[in-house]
């Protein structure tokens, strides 16, 4: 137990740290001694290796979501990507239709475009998720109409780590003519990804969740069938005019080569890591009043979110100062609101505010979630004793027959 | 979020965790906020004939901040009158604590844990279990 280093990083789905290969490749890309040119210089040779790079990584990061290089356009990052995706395709369409579907676990970064078509005239449809978490399709089924011009649905949840079905879900969009937009940060390089087999139009993806720099992501853009879009971004006509500015080669080349590592051990990787999450899911299962969020079947291998019941998140975390993780409470943030997440699956705010999001990745050991299970039993087991709901909960007293003094 | 040496003494180590026989009458028992909201305090006070509080124990279900602020008023009340508890501040626990803005709610739900209490025991009419078996 000696060899493990405090605190531990339990946070993949928040960042992940660069590979070292991946940094090292980088290096390469940004003094002079190594290829610091703009690929858009066409008059010389710095241009050139600079832009034979970037066409590299645009190869690898097709490669591995099954794409044509000529699909892949550079962004800043995911967030960029949708907004991209959504605001580009919507404003493209908008004469064929001003109707836009989406789900209500969805990242910020899908849900606040949306709310920003709204603003400007355009109507958006936010679906309920089943309490697993998952799109139930014939509520989607139901939701489209005449006039429906996009849907967004995301590949992997970032907080409950659930799979949506894409091509279940591409099939009913497909058949009639609407664009079908996936945000897939969560999930290139943690499950298999085969966009040219998939009725999927338009896809984001982030570097810096796959071991990549921050700082840069991509735009999947289906060419068959065609998608349009209106750029969001103006200047100089890079990346065929819809997503102008001056490439970040040594950012590129790092999404490049993270991808191109995820596609080699991406097998291998998953299975270690559901080894892991499952030993941890075990060993928290243990304990009483101890509820996992979201589907378990339909889940990438490195997320766990659980809710300690009658224990408030933040606390948990203070005594969980050892690792690093995520908690869907409110108190973290500066809103009084819980996870909105857990709040769609009709989670009780009370689970919703006792929920830990742990989440698993390439440099886990065995030895660090054996640790974090017992530290995460300890402190459970403190909060508890401190905890007014856990004694009426050992009294036999339903909380929900309480009058609260709300405040 | 950072918090001040003094939220995380009173975190680590809460004075008087632990709870009182809420049907005995010379105990008063505030409970206030709720689950949804993200914290409950329940704050018990046991006061003799001449009107002092001669013991406080405390459960809270919150943040650090919640748990810090009850678990300082209870080291407050201990020795004081009712009317001497009942006049403390939120911001006096709030500034004690040096409790960020956004936490300040943790204070104020103190402050009204100590009034509840103090309401409590008032209604029962400071009666002996007994007497009040009786009356029943």
């Amino acid at each position: 137990m000696s060899t493990i280093q405090l605190p531990i990083y339990l946070d993949y789905s928040a960042t992940t740290p660069v590979d070292e290969r991946v940094a090292e490749k980088m290096a390469g890309f940004m003094t002079r001694s190594g290829c610091f040119g703009n690929p858009a210089s066409r008059s010389h040779s710095f241009g050139w290796t600079a832009e034979k790079a970037v066409e590299t990584a645009r190869e690898q990061v097709a490669s591995l979501v099954g794409a044509d290089p000529r699909e892949i356009i550079w962004t800043s990052g995911a967030t960029e990507a949708d907004n991209l995706a959504i605001k580009g395709a919507a404003h493209f369409y908008q004469k064929k239709g001003r109707h836009i579907v989406t789900l209500k676990t969805e990242h910020k970064a899908v849900l606040d475009p949306c709310r920003q078509l709204e603003r400007e005239g355009f109507e958006v449809t936010y679906l309920d998720p089943e309490p697993s978490g998952l799109l139930d399709l014939n509520k989607l089924e139901a939701a489209l109409r005449e006039d429906t011009i996009l849907v967004s649905i995301m590949h992997v949840n970032n907080e409950i780590g659930v799979i949506q079905d894409l091509e279940a879900i591409g099939n009913l969009t497909r058949a009639r003519g609407i664009v079908f937009h996936v945000d897939a940060a969560q999930s290139a390089g943690k499950i298999p990804l085969n966009l040219s087999a998939l009725p999927v139009d338009l896809a984001s993806f982030s570097a810096h969740k796959i071991y990549g720099p921050k700082g840069v992501g991509a735009l999947y853009v289906s060419r068959k069938p065609r998608v349009r879009l209106e750029a969001q971004m103006h200047g100089g006509g890079h990346e065929r005019g819809l997503r102008s500015g001056t490439l970040a080669t040594h950012q590129i080349v790092g999404m490049g080569e993270a991808f191109r590592i995820a596609g080699e051990e991406m097998d291998a990787e998953a299975a270690r890591v559901l080894e892991l999450r499952d030993r941890l899911w075990n060993g928290l299962d243990a304990m009483e009043e101890v509820y996992l969020n979201g589907d378990l079947e339909h889940r990438v291998a490195g997320n766990l979110n659980v809710s300690f019941n009658f224990v408030e998140g933040e606390s948990l975390i203070m005594a969980l100062k050892d690792i690093a993780v995520s908690s869907g409470s409110a108190c973290t943030s500066s809103s009084l609101e819980p996870s909105y997440v857990l709040r769609a699956l009709g989670r009780d705010d009370e689970l919703a505010h006792s929920s830990i999001r742990f989440s698993i990745g390439r440099y886990t050991t065995a030895e660090e979630i054996d640790y974090t299970v017992e530290l995460v039993k300890a402190a459970v087991n403190k909060l508890r004793e401190l905890s007014p709901l856990w004694e009426m909960y050992q009294e036999g007293i339903d909380l929900k027959s309480v009058e609260w003094v709300a405040h | 979020m950072a918090y001040s040496d003094k939220v995380l003494d009173h975190y680590e180590n809460p004075r008087n965790v632990g709870a009182m026989d809420k049907n005995d009458t010379a105990v008063g028992t505030g409970m206030v906020g709720a689950p949804a909201c993200g914290d409950v305090m329940k704050l018990q006070i046991k006061v003799n004939d001449a009107g002092v509080i001669e013991d406080a124990k405390f459960k809270t279900y919150g943040c650090g901040s919640a748990i810090a602020s009850s678990s300082l008023l209870t080291e407050w009340v201990k020795g004081k009158t009712l009317e001497e508890a009942g006049a403390i501040k939120n911001t006096q626990i709030a500034e004690e604590l040096a409790l960020p803005p956004v936490k300040i709610h943790c204070s104020v739900l103190a402050e009204d844990a100590i009034k509840a209490a103090i309401d409590d025991f008032r209604k029962k009419g400071g009666k002996t279990p007994d007497a009040a078996q009786e009356s029943a």
